[in-house]
């Protein structure tokens, strides 16, 4: 895989040339094909899916069921019907805290970690909240890895659900999904895996991984805005009442009451995001093309280069692993400059990094630091914008010497 | 000089550094609250306010340079003045940093965050608690 040439399937960059993008975390750029995917859809087979007797919906259904099933295959599951397709990862996490809401009563336990994105928190404390269930989260250790002797700890106390990210949005740490799902199913807890900043980078298999569910973000993973693959067990999409109701998402309705829809159907409710889908199955088929261990070794490869050379900036505080659970996420942070201050200097050198909390406050809590600066890398990404982040971040040690504690 | 040098003087690094006027006022008649939710920035002020003059202001709060720099000036600034004249102020730093126009003379010391007006990023760092004061004052009248 060499990015010189995958860079030239990304029409930002010719757009942007000098652009140092590293802020793919957040949301990837997205290759031509996707682009022309979703045109072409729109401009040659387009009609509302499921619905109209004729060959143009037909087509446009058949489009769509084809995106379930290279999601399907891009996720290793052994069913397309346990892909639903959901707006984004938030949703699809809201989906499932309400989804799973009737199995959760006053007193039980509810367990997430320190290191969940806001999408993979909020939705499970609402539910507590709703329920009378109680909230407990598995500490990160001063490493940046889940403690793994207080995860065992926590669920001896029979947690009704466990869910936790894959790899975190702040950190960079792959958390060892298949030993955590593995004890939390033993223990009874249905378990949830926010898998948003790993689907994108890492070789997945879900039906290996032995999660429940699993929950994806379709624009970080090169696809557009507004499509995103959320699987399940099929048996359990089957036991679980819908989300949202309405159209699309029945079998017979009366006045009076509605039978739904088998899976996926039943949690699909109203038009869904079909020519996003199309769109992002063609980002599925992208990455398989690019090798996706490849672009995981490649991300590998920037992460430890970019930790190696800021490691040598004088006073920068780097957060994260380091070793193979590490991917390719890098936040630091200069103790006395605010996060926002380092970025608008990176910014001026054509340098797009985030920085805020990364709505991840609870885990910026635990690690003493307000607000952090962080670059994350893609498979577009070269050691070139490894080298050009690390010069400016000399310069910024410069510039802001006064500045810096 | 550059945007960045514009901003980043002396003058700002004082002020985030060693602000003059951090703290909470006991006896606060009037206090509103900002945040930027998306980077966390905040901003609490405090007035005190005896007839139609604030008497003293305080901020607290934490974020980034421009942020904190601002509220601590803002604070100083509106010492003594009547809330027409507060007001007033609001409208003059908010055409210097938002709309990017030379710096009225009566800001005096925020001049300082003139450079903002060319980081577009940043301008809702500065106005932060300019909009807490504008709803502190016109919220309670």
């Amino acid at each position: 895989m060499d990015p010189q040439v995958l860079r030239k399937d990304f029409p930002i960059f010719e757009a942007h040339p000098e652009l140092v993008f590293l802020d793919s975390a957040a949301s990837s750029q997205k290759p031509r094909a996707v682009l022309e995917a979703l045109t072409r859809f729109y401009a040659t087979r387009y009609a509302n899916v499921h619905r109209g007797g004729y060959a143009l919906s037909e087509a446009a259904t058949e489009a769509y069921e084809d995106a379930r099933k290279t999601l399907a295959r891009f996720l290793g599951a052994r069913d397309p019907r346990e892909v639903v397709f959901v707006r984004n990862a938030t949703e699809g996490v809201n989906l499932l805290a309400h989804a799973l809401g009737g199995r959760v009563d006053p007193g039980d336990t509810i367990l997430v970690t320190e290191m969940e994105h806001h999408a993979n928190l909020v939705p499970w404390q609402q539910l507590a909240a709703h329920t009378g269930a109680q909230l407990k989260a598995v500490p990160v250790t001063e490493e940046g890895r889940l403690d793994l002797e207080a995860f065992d700890r926590l669920l001896a106390e029979g947690p009704k659900i466990v869910a936790f990210s894959h790899m975190s949005n702040v950190l960079g740490t792959v958390n060892p999904v298949a030993e955590l799902a593995k004890k939390a199913r033993a223990a009874g807890a249905v378990v949830v895996v926010d898998g948003a900043q790993a689907a994108p980078h890492l070789p997945l298999n879900v039906a290996e991984l032995g999660a429940d569910f699993y929950v994806t973000s379709g624009h970080k993973m090169l696809g557009p805005t507004g499509a995103s693959a959320l699987w399940g067990r099929l048996e359990l999409w089957q036991e679980l009442p819908p989300f949202l109701t309405g159209g699309g998402m029945i079998e017979e309705v009366t006045l009076e009451e509605s039978r739904f829809a088998e899976p996926p159907a039943r949690f699909e409710a109203g038009t869904p995001p079909f020519a996003e889908a199309v769109a992002l199955a063609e980002a599925a088929r992208y990455l398989e093309n690019a090798g996706r261990e490849a672009v995981f070794a490649h991300d590998q490869a920037l992460v430890r280069r970019a930790l190696a050379k800021l490691k040598e900036v004088p006073g920068l505080k780097l957060l994260g692993p380091e070793g193979p659970d590490r991917g390719g996420v890098v936040s630091f942070y200069f103790p006395g400059l605010h996060a926002h201050d380092l970025a608008t200097f990176l910014a001026e050198r054509g340098i797009a990094v985030r920085s805020g909390h990364h709505c991840a406050q609870p885990l910026h809590r635990k690690l003493g630091a307000p607000a952090t600066t962080r670059a994350s890398f893609y498979l577009y990404n070269t050691e070139d914008d490894v080298d050009r982040l690390a010069e400016a971040l000399i310069e910024a040690r410069r510039f802001f010497d006064a500045w810096i504690a | 000089m550059g945007v960045l040098e514009d901003l980043y003087q002396e003058a700002l690094l004082l002020r985030y550094k060693s602000p003059k006027r951090r703290g909470t006022l006991p006896d606060a008649t009037h206090t509103s609250g900002g945040k930027n939710p998306s980077c966390g920035d905040r901003v609490e002020l405090f007035l005190k306010v005896n007839g139609d003059r604030i008497e003293a202001a305080r901020f607290t709060g934490e974020g980034c340079a421009v942020s904190q720099a601002s509220a601590d000036l803002l604070a100083e600034a509106v010492e003594g003045k009547t809330i027409p004249e507060a007001l007033e102020l609001v409208r003059a730093f908010k055409a210097m940093v938002v709309e990017g126009k030379p710096p009225a003379p009566a800001l005096g010391d925020l001049q300082i965050l003139a450079g903002v007006a060319k980081l577009p990023s940043r301008v809702k760092c500065a106005t932060l608690a300019w909009n807490a004061l504008e709803s502190a004052l016109l919220g309670e009248r």
